[in-house]
C-alpha cells in the first residue's frame, strides 16, 4: 500500500480548496457552465441522466481496508449506500449532490483518497495488473511505476489540458494483465538481453466507436527514460492532436492519420531534446518511490492444498490464484453475482470486505478492470474459512474468467449517453448460464456489454462483446466476437471483436449467447481451446450460421425482410 | 478592457512606443519561423482560443526552453484564474484575463498549490 507523505497530503487538500471555490464561483454564477463542466470533470463530477455522478480515484486499483470503509460511509451519508467499480478500476457514485462534492472530497482527503484527473481532458487514473507485486510471472511491481506516473502526471502544468482524455496502463508481468493494447499508452515492463528493465512502449489503443490496437512505437525503452518519453508522446499530442471535433481528438486517431513510422519519428525527434533532463528517473528516485509502499510482512509458509467439498473446489479453482511467495495465494471476491449489477456493492459488502481484508489480507484490497476486488496475500491455510465467509456476503460466486464473470457498463438506468440498458441484459445472461457444472465445462470467456459505442463496458475486447444500439427510439444489440483484451496467456494475441451480423431485441440475447456457445461446445479441439480460440482459428462463419441460418437461409430470410418493409 | 497581470500583480498597461515589436503566436503556428524574430521581441504574446485549449502551455515550454526566449511571455484569450497555475509554471510571466475575471481575486490562485511532483 502506496502512504502519503505530507506533501502528498497537502496537495490533496489543496485541491479540496481549489475545488470548493470552483463551485462557489459556479453557483454565484462567475464561471460558465462550459468553464465550469472543464473543471469539475477533472474532479470526477458528472452531471448524469437523473443526477451528478462523482467518480473517486483509486490509483492503479489498490485500496486499503480503511479507505474501503470511507467509501462505505461516504455512498451512506451522501448516497444511496452503494457504489459502482468502474472498468477503470475506479469506484462511482451515481446520486451525490452538486453543493455536496466538496464535503467529500474533504472526507476522502482524510483517507489519501481524492478524484483528481478521473475524468476531463487530461491524464487519468493510472491502471495495472491487479496482482501487481505477487504474480509468480512477475518483471517488475508496476504499482512502483504507476506511482511514479501517477505523480508526474498529476496537475502537470503541460499537459492538463489536452485535446481529449488520456489513458495509460502499465504492465509489470509477463502476461499482459493490463490491456496495454487499448490504452492510449501502454507500457509492457520486460529485460533486455543484458537484464536490465525497460518498456515496451504502445500507443494509439483505444475502444470506443474507433476501436484500435495499439501499435509499438519502441520495443525497449530504459526505466530511466520513462517520463522524458511519456513527456515527448504527449507533447506531440498535445500540439497535433485534433481539437475540432470531439470524436477525432484522442491520440489513436493523430496515429492513424500520421501512420506510425512519421508519428514515432515525430516523437524520437520531441525525445532528442528532452533525453537526459529533468525528467530523467534515478535509482535514487526509483527506491524512494519504492520506500513509501507497505510491503506485507509475510510469513515463511509451507505451500499446502486444503482441501474441501465440491463447493469449494469450484471456487478454488476460478477465484484463487498464484503468489509468487510460498504459502499465500490471491482470492478474487466475485461482485458478479446473478441479480446484482456487474461492479455493484453496498456499504455493508464495503464494510465487510473491508473486515475481511484486515483478517485475511494485511488491510489490502485491489479493484481489477473486471470489476471485481483482490484480496492479494491470503495464507492458503485460511482458504477454506475465507470461502464461507465470502459465501455468506455473496461474493464466492465461482465466476472468475467464466461467462457469468460480465463486464459491463452502468448503462441506460444511470448513464446520459447510453442507447440501451446494459444490467438487465448482463442479469438475463446469467440467469440462462446459472448450471455451475455447464458454466465451468465452457470454460475461459469474457463477456462484456457496453450500453453505447462510447464502450465503457469494453465490448470490443470480450470474447463476446454486447453493444447497445438504437433503432428507432427501441434498444437493440448487436453482437461482436472474437475479441481478446491482450496476451493473457500466451499465443492469445489482443484482439477486436468483430459483429456477426444484425442486432437481436433485448429478450433475445440469452438465447444467441446460448447458440454460440453451443457452436464453440461442438468445434473446440479439447477442452483447453477457449472460445475466443476457436473464434481465431475457424472464423466467424460457423458462429453466424449458427445464430443466423446458413448463407442461403440468411439471403432469403433479408429478401423477406424486403418484401415486408 | 481586459485586466493584466504581470509578474503576479495587477497592471494596467501603459502604450506601447513605436519601436515596441510584438509577436503574436496561434496554437497551430510552427514556431521555427518565429524563432528568428524572438531576439528583438518586446513581447510575445501566445494565444488561448478556447478555455480548454492547451496547446499554449507546449508553445510556452519550448519558447523559453528550445528557443531561449527570455523576455515577457504573455498568455491571452480565454484565461481565467483555473489556469494561472499551470500558465506560471510553463513560463508565463504576464496574463491577460478574459472579461469579467476579477483580477485582484485572480492573483491567490498563483498559489493554489504550494507543491509540485515535477521537476520542470
Amino acid at each position: 500500500m502506496y502512504v502519503y507523505d505530507h506533501v502528498d497530503q497537502r496537495l490533496v487538500e489543496e485541491r479540496v480548496a481549489q475545488f470548493r471555490d470552483q463551485t462557489r464561483r459556479f453557483l454565484d454564477g462567475k464561471l460558465s457552465e462550459d468553464e465550469f463542466r472543464a473543471l469539475r470533470l477533472r474532479n470526477g463530477l458528472y452531471i448524469q441522466r437523473y443526477a451528478p455522478m462523482l467518480r473517486i480515484a483509486i490509483p492503479y486499483g489498490l485500496l486499503s481496508s480503511r479507505q474501503l470503509r470511507k467509501l462505505a460511509h461516504v455512498a451512506r451519508k451522501y448516497d444511496r449506500g452503494y457504489g459502482h467499480f468502474s472498468t477503470r478500476q475506479n469506484l462511482q457514485l451515481n446520486w451525490p449532490r452538486l453543493q455536496d462534492v466538496p464535503e467529500i472530497l474533504a472526507e476522502l482527503a482524510t483517507v489519501q483518497m481524492h478524484a483528481i484527473q478521473t475524468s476531463g481532458n487530461c491524464i487519468r487514473n493510472v491502471t495495472t495488473d491487479h496482482f501487481a507485486g505477487i504474480a509468480p510471472d512477475e518483471i517488475v511491481d508496476s504499482f512502483v511505476w504507476c506511482e511514479i506516473i501517477r505523480q508526474w502526471s498529476t496537475f502537470h502544468p503541460e499537459f492538463s489540458f489536452l485535446p481529449r482524455k488520456f489513458k495509460i496502463a502499465v504492465n509489470g508481468a509477463a502476461a499482459d494483465r493490463a490491456a496495454t493494447f487499448v490504452h492510449d499508452i501502454g507500457l509492457h515492463a520486460l529485460r533486455n538481453d543484458a537484464g536490465d528493465v525497460g518498456f515496451r512502449v504502445i500507443v494509439g489503443g483505444g475502444l470506443g466507436r474507433t476501436p484500435l490496437l495499439g501499435q509499438v512505437i519502441r520495443e525497449f525503452l530504459p526505466w530511466p527514460h520513462l517520463l522524458t518519453y511519456l513527456e515527448a508522446i504527449l507533447r506531440v499530442y498535445n500540439r497535433y492532436g485534433r481539437r475540432d471535433n470531439i470524436h477525432k481528438a484522442r491520440i489513436k486517431i493523430l496515429l492513424k492519420d500520421r501512420g506510425v513510422d512519421r508519428f514515432r519519428d515525430e516523437v524520437e525527434a520531441e525525445w532528442a531534446h528532452l533525453r537526459g533532463g529533468a525528467a530523467t528517473l534515478s535509482a535514487e528516485d526509483v527506491r524512494r518511490i519504492e520506500s513509501r509502499f507497505v510491503q506485507p510482512q509475510y510469513s515463511a509458509l509451507d505451500a499446502v492444498q486444503p482441501i474441501g467439498g465440491p463447493g469449494f473446489a469450484a471456487w478454488a479453482k476460478r477465484n484463487v490464484h498464484g503468489h509468487k511467495v510460498p504459502g499465500y495465494a490471491a482470492v478474487t471476491l466475485s461482485l458478479k453475482k446473478t441479480g446484482v449489477p456487474p461492479g455493484d456493492v453496498t456499504s455493508e459488502q464495503m464494510e465487510a470486505i473491508a473486515g475481511l481484508a484486515e483478517r485475511y489480507s494485511f488491510g489490502e484490497l485491489r479493484v481489477s478492470h473486471e470489476q471485481n476486488l483482490i484480496l492479494a496475500h491470503v495464507r492458503q491455510a485460511d482458504l477454506p474459512t475465507l470461502w464461507r465467509e465470502a459465501r455468506e456476503l455473496g461474493l464466492a460466486t465461482p465466476n472468475i474468467g467464466l461467462l457469468t464473470n460480465i463486464i459491463a457498463c452502468p448503462g441506460g438506468d444511470f448513464c446520459a449517453l447510453a442507447n440501451a440498458k446494459s444490467i438487465p441484459v448482463a442479469e438475463a445472461i446469467q440467469q440462462r448460464f446459472d448450471d455451475l457444472d455447464y458454466l465451468h465445462d465452457i470454460g475461459e470467456l469474457d463477456l462484456n456489454i457496453s450500453g453505447c459505442m462510447n464502450a465503457c463496458g469494453h465490448h470490443h475486447v470480450g470474447h463476446i462483446g454486447i453493444l447497445g444500439v438504437d433503432k428507432n427510439g427501441e434498444e437493440w444489440y448487436q453482437i461482436e466476437i472474437g475479441g481478446n483484451q491482450g496476451e493473457t496467456q500466451p499465443g492469445a494475441k489482443p484482439a477486436l471483436g468483430r459483429v456477426i451480423g444484425p442486432s437481436f431485441a433485448r429478450a433475445d440475447v440469452p438465447q444467441v449467447i446460448e447458440k454460440l456457445v453451443a457452436c464453440y461446445l461442438e468445434r473446440r479441439d479439447s477442452e483447453a481451446e477457449r472460445f475466443v480460440d476457436v473464434v481465431h482459428r475457424i472464423g466467424l462463419e460457423p458462429f453466424k450460421e449458427s445464430v443466423y441460418g446458413n448463407a442461403h437461409q440468411r439471403a432469403a430470410s433479408r429478401s423477406r425482410e424486403r418484401a415486408l418493409a | 478592457m481586459a485586466t493584466l497581470i504581470k509578474e503576479r500583480r495587477v497592471v494596467h498597461e501603459s502604450a506601447l512606443s513605436p519601436e515596441a515589436r510584438v509577436i503574436r503566436v496561434e496554437p497551430g503556428d510552427d514556431l521555427a519561423s518565429v524563432a528568428q524574430e524572438l531576439a528583438r521581441a518586446t513581447r510575445v504574446e501566445v494565444s488561448f482560443p478556447k478555455f480548454g485549449d492547451g496547446r499554449g502551455f507546449s508553445i510556452a515550454r519550448l519558447l523559453r526552453g528550445r528557443y531561449g526566449y527570455q523576455g515577457e511571455l504573455r498568455a491571452v484569450g480565454h484565461i481565467t484564474r483555473d489556469h494561472l497555475y499551470y500558465l506560471e509554471r510553463v513560463g508565463f510571466d504576464a496574463f491577460e484575463l478574459r472579461q469579467g475575471e476579477d483580477a485582484a481575486e485572480a492573483l491567490a490562485a498563483f498559489s493554489t498549490f504550494s507543491a509540485a511532483y515535477q521537476r520542470a
